[in-house]
């Protein structure tokens, strides 16, 4: 594909990680006009940072990661407004408020919104979700003053909003299909472990439990809800993280194809010319095999943007995700994945797994049985290096050839105490003909041996 | 469908104990409070020794044990709850009266001490004990300096108590304040040595190395008082610059200095009002060089004017020393610097005004094995590690692009990974090649914020 031209106009929608990525990379290699249109805010800001907004650890413009000054100086056009409508044989943008907007290249990054299952009640007063900035502030008025809030849904931004409730005293109750806590993505002891913790911090959790409807009081607001098994708990507020959807009802008409999300290739390309889709909002048509068909995350969400600014900048690259990487927090307790771990092991499976007595710290490799192949590692409580832990699976590294780097992995605070000595017990314990290497290799020579950082330093 | 209900048992019990301990420690400090006060206007009818240092001490107990129900019910992820939200913290009506009495303290202290004379009276037998000397302004103002740190170290430690780095880290600043900055001279005046802070050095402590100092610390403490000439100029020229290779300027700062001391302890509740705008650090550059200039410069107008005997300058740098001393010595550290805590945030005087901060931080940037390494691309921007910079340093803009962060003004304070939700910070000493480097699994903006 050309490079965009200068006197070309590149319109991006929505103002998320996606978006400002994308505007800041193709600024750094074009001089084109950028305009990004958000309803949500004005201004970008860290959405998963919401949480620490209402519990008062930051305010509203302490999450807004660019001042003013960054956006005139960069020259990249913000444009508070919502588009009604994209019409692509115009190549125009329909705005509520401002006036037309004519694109010569657009890129929809609209991010998503709670998915509702349709529950009898759902859309009464105090039934919500947590994605966008309005349901924040609809989620400060919503529980000013509760006693008792549900939540309906076992995921990361379930145990967000259980987390900002317990900040302000609020009796929480999490409904959670599976018989652990996140049991679809953890392990059982992993998922033991958190769930455990989530406990400690005076949520209840009612497991293998699903909501039924959603009960109101004479003013339409909730008085409680009912759950499958019969149960009903009185509440102010209900919670629903059961998972996202796409902001894509405005694109109806738009000629532009759709079936969850918005239908694109490996290059983020959709069926319209010049016009693209890519993180939230995005739907492969042929993911690659084992590969998810959406991407809702913060670190995809600017992967994507990478790739595509790549591609709009004249250097066509298709999206190839590499290992895989995640991180959370629940309550006190950090997660990082690093690679894939699933929540089932199949007989190929095998896994070195330490945890502490007080079970707020675990550590799990997980390998091939018969090559082994480093397929994944998880994290609580324990940090490790990005960099070194992406090496390893990138290069497809053995458990064997880990262990003899494992102690240059540790990105715990100094004077905070190791524990890889008790992983590489059990490993030696495992694998008893294993040798422990000659000489220990620091986290700087290795990061020197394999070149693990950037040339560019910009600082 | 089996459903398993867990429930744990509710809190009501122990947050009532909790509650009535909460307000035995207010009236505590109540009662302390009031001591303090009749000690300071009534001095004339009750003994000041009585209601100032028993008010103190009945204060001290009433804090710890407020701070102790308030902390230790919290967990690590909970310890800034409502900070933005409460009226002290986020530079409402409390935090301005907290400010003015500070300020005022500080404007009494310097400039009218005679006003403070029933609790100067008070801490009488206490000056007597340690000093062997009669108490004075400077003495009350010490006394209540390295409790503030003693006590609101407490507060951090239990705060942080997660992390081994900031408990040894604030043991080490309760440390030095109490046995360097209080005891040793205090017992140096006892044993009629000269008072020398072995923690201060110049430029911080700019007269340590003028000529007059020197003169007097050779003529008076013989022996020891060369000794002590001589442990200054090794730690300004030789200790300084070798410690900060190594470990970055926070070997000072955040573990050593009293006036960081302070601001770590009794100014951790206000370290996200720093200004984190690029304004702010505009100013920053502005004012902290030149004063490190401005002793720099002093100090050799001193000696050359030492070593001419007068000729060449007459009393005009001595002018010199002096306006330093009321301006930056007093005005900034002190008023400023201490006085404003609750509105400006805790780290006033180290980031506009320290000379030592300045020489520390030239040291860091240019000639250290430290850096605040990023964890690859594991950032999500959320801002805690630049609201929670005491600095006003916007790591963030670093972290988020993968990159160290290497900044003259960073003290190492270590709160931007403690704070960080995920992990992505580590301060670390590493080796000089490819310090810059950022992490190669995100790629950067290549805007600098100051051109």
């Amino acid at each position: 594909m050309e490079k965009i031209k200068a006197q070309e106009h590149l319109v991006i929608i929505g103002n998320g990680i996606a978006g400002v990525t994308l505007a800041q990379h193709v600024r750094q290699g074009s001089d084109c006009r950028i305009t990004m249109v958000s309803s949500e805010s004005p201004l970008h800001f860290s959405r998963t940072a919401l949480m620490y907004v209402y519990m008062g650890h930051m305010r509203f413009q302490d999450i807004v990661p660019y001042a003013d000054w960054y956006w005139q100086e960069q020259k990249i056009e913000l444009v508070h407004d919502y588009v009604e409508r994209v019409e692509t044989n115009d190549k125009k943008l329909v705005l509520r408020n401002g006036a037309p907007l004519h694109y010569d290249k657009l890129v929809l990054a609209t991010g998503s919104s709670a998915a509702y299952h349709d529950w009898p009640g759902q859309m009464l007063k105090g039934v919500q979700g947590l994605v966008s900035l309005q349901d924040l502030e609809q989620m400060q008025a919503n529980t000013a003053g509760i006693q008792a809030a549900v939540i309906v849904g076992g995921g990361l931004i379930g145990v967000e909003m259980a987390e900002m409730l317990r900040s302000r005293g609020i009796a929480v109750t999490m409904l959670i299909r599976d018989e652990l806590y996140w049991n679809n993505v953890l392990p059982k002891e992993e998922a033991q472990l958190v769930t455990d913790h989530i406990q400690q911090h005076g949520v209840e959790l009612l497991l293998q439990e699903e909501l039924q409807e959603i009960l109101a009081d004479a003013s339409g607001r909730v008085r409680g809800l009912r759950t499958r098994s019969g149960k009903e708990l009185p509440c102010q507020f209900v919670g629903i993280t059961t998972g996202v959807k796409p902001n894509i009802d405005f694109l109806k008409g738009a000629g532009i194809d759709i079936d969850r999300g918005i239908l694109v290739n490996e290059f983020f390309e959709t069926n319209q010319p010049g016009v693209y889709a890519l993180s939230d909002c995005a739907q492969f048509r042929n993911p690659a095999p084992g590969e998810p068909k959406m991407e809702q995350l913060w670190y995809t969400g600017r992967l994507h943007a990478e790739v595509l600014a790549s591609t709009l900048l004249g250097d066509r690259k298709p999206y190839e995700r590499g290992p895989w990487f995640n991180s959370a927090k629940f309550f006190d307790i950090e997660y990082q994945t690093y690679g894939i771990v699933p929540a089932q092991f199949t007989e190929q499976h095998e896994s070195l797994y330490w945890q502490n007595e007080a079970a707020t710290k675990a550590i799990r490799f997980l390998y091939e049985k018969g090559t082994a192949r480093l397929l994944g590692i998880n994290l609580l409580g324990v940090r490790y290096r990005h960099d070194l832990c992406h090496h390893w699976l990138q290069q497809g590294y053995t458990l064997h050839e880990v262990m003899q780097e494992l102690p240059a992995v540790n990105f715990d605070p100094e004077f905070f105490q190791r524990y890889e000595e008790e992983l590489l017990h059990q490993y030696y314990t495992r694998f008893p003909d294993r040798q422990p290497p000659v000489k220990q290799n620091t986290w700087w020579e290795l990061r020197k041996r394999f070149s693990l950082f950037s040339d560019s330093t910009s600082c | 469908m089996h459903t398993a209900a867990i429930s744990h048992p509710t809190a009501s019990s122990s947050t009532v104990s909790q509650d009535t301990m909460k307000m035995a420690g207010l009236i505590l400090i109540s009662i302390g409070l009031l001591g303090i006060l009749v000690a300071a206007v009534g001095a004339d009818y009750i003994s000041p020794v009585l209601t100032g240092l028993g008010g103190t001490i009945v204060f001290t107990i009433g804090a710890l044990v407020y701070i102790w129900q308030s902390r230790l019910h919290r967990s690590s992820a909970e310890q800034n709850h409502g900070l933005w939200q409460q009226d002290a913290t986020s530079r409402g009506a409390s935090a301005w009266v907290i400010g003015f009495v500070l300020t005022g303290f500080y404007v009494l202290l310097y400039w009218f001490p005679d006003t403070l004379q029933g609790l100067i009276q008070a801490m009488e037998p206490l000056s007597q004990w340690l000093r062997g000397r009669p108490s004075d302004q400077w003495f009350l103002y010490g006394t209540f300096y390295t409790l503030a740190i003693l006590v609101m170290g407490v507060h951090a430690l239990l705060k942080y108590r997660n992390s081994r780095y900031h408990i040894i880290r604030t043991i080490s600043v309760m440390f030095f304040q109490l046995g360097f900055a209080f005891l040793l001279p205090g017992l140096l005046l006892m044993l009629n040595k000269p008072e020398y802070y072995f923690t201060y050095f110049w430029p911080l402590k700019y007269d340590y190395l003028f000529p007059g100092t020197i003169d007097y610390l050779v003529r008076d403490g013989a022996a020891l008082g060369v000794f002590m000439v001589f442990w200054g100029a090794v730690f300004s020229f030789l200790a300084t610059p070798v410690l900060t290779y190594f470990y970055g300027k926070r070997w000072y700062c955040s573990w050593v200095c009293g006036c960081g001391g302070l601001a770590e302890t009794a100014g951790d509740p206000y370290r996200h009002l720093s200004d984190k705008s690029r304004k702010a650090w505009r100013w920053e550059v502005a004012i902290i060089y030149p004063i490190l200039g401005f002793v720099i410069l002093t100090t050799l107008f001193l000696w050359i004017n030492s070593w001419s005997e007068g000729r060449l300058l007459g009393d005009l740098s001595g002018g010199f020393a002096s306006t330093y001393g009321f301006f930056i010595g007093a005005m900034f550290s002190g008023v400023i610097g201490v006085g404003f805590y609750p509105l400006l945030g805790n780290r006033v005087w180290c980031r506009f005004g320290c000379p030592m901060a300045a020489y520390l931080g030239l040291l860091q940037k240019h000639f250290s094995r430290f850096r605040i390494t990023t964890n690859g691309a594991q950032c999500i921007s959320c801002g805690n590690c630049s609201t929670y910079c005491e600095m006003g340093i916007d790591v963030r803009w670093y972290a988020q692009q993968g990159e160290p962060i290497i900044r003259a003004s960073c003290v190492g304070c270590g709160i931007c990974a403690h704070v960080c939700p995920r992990g992505v910070l580590k301060l670390e000493n590493g080796p000089r090649e490819d310090r810059y480097a950022g992490s190669p699994m995100i790629k950067r903006d290549e805007l600098r914020i100051l051109s």
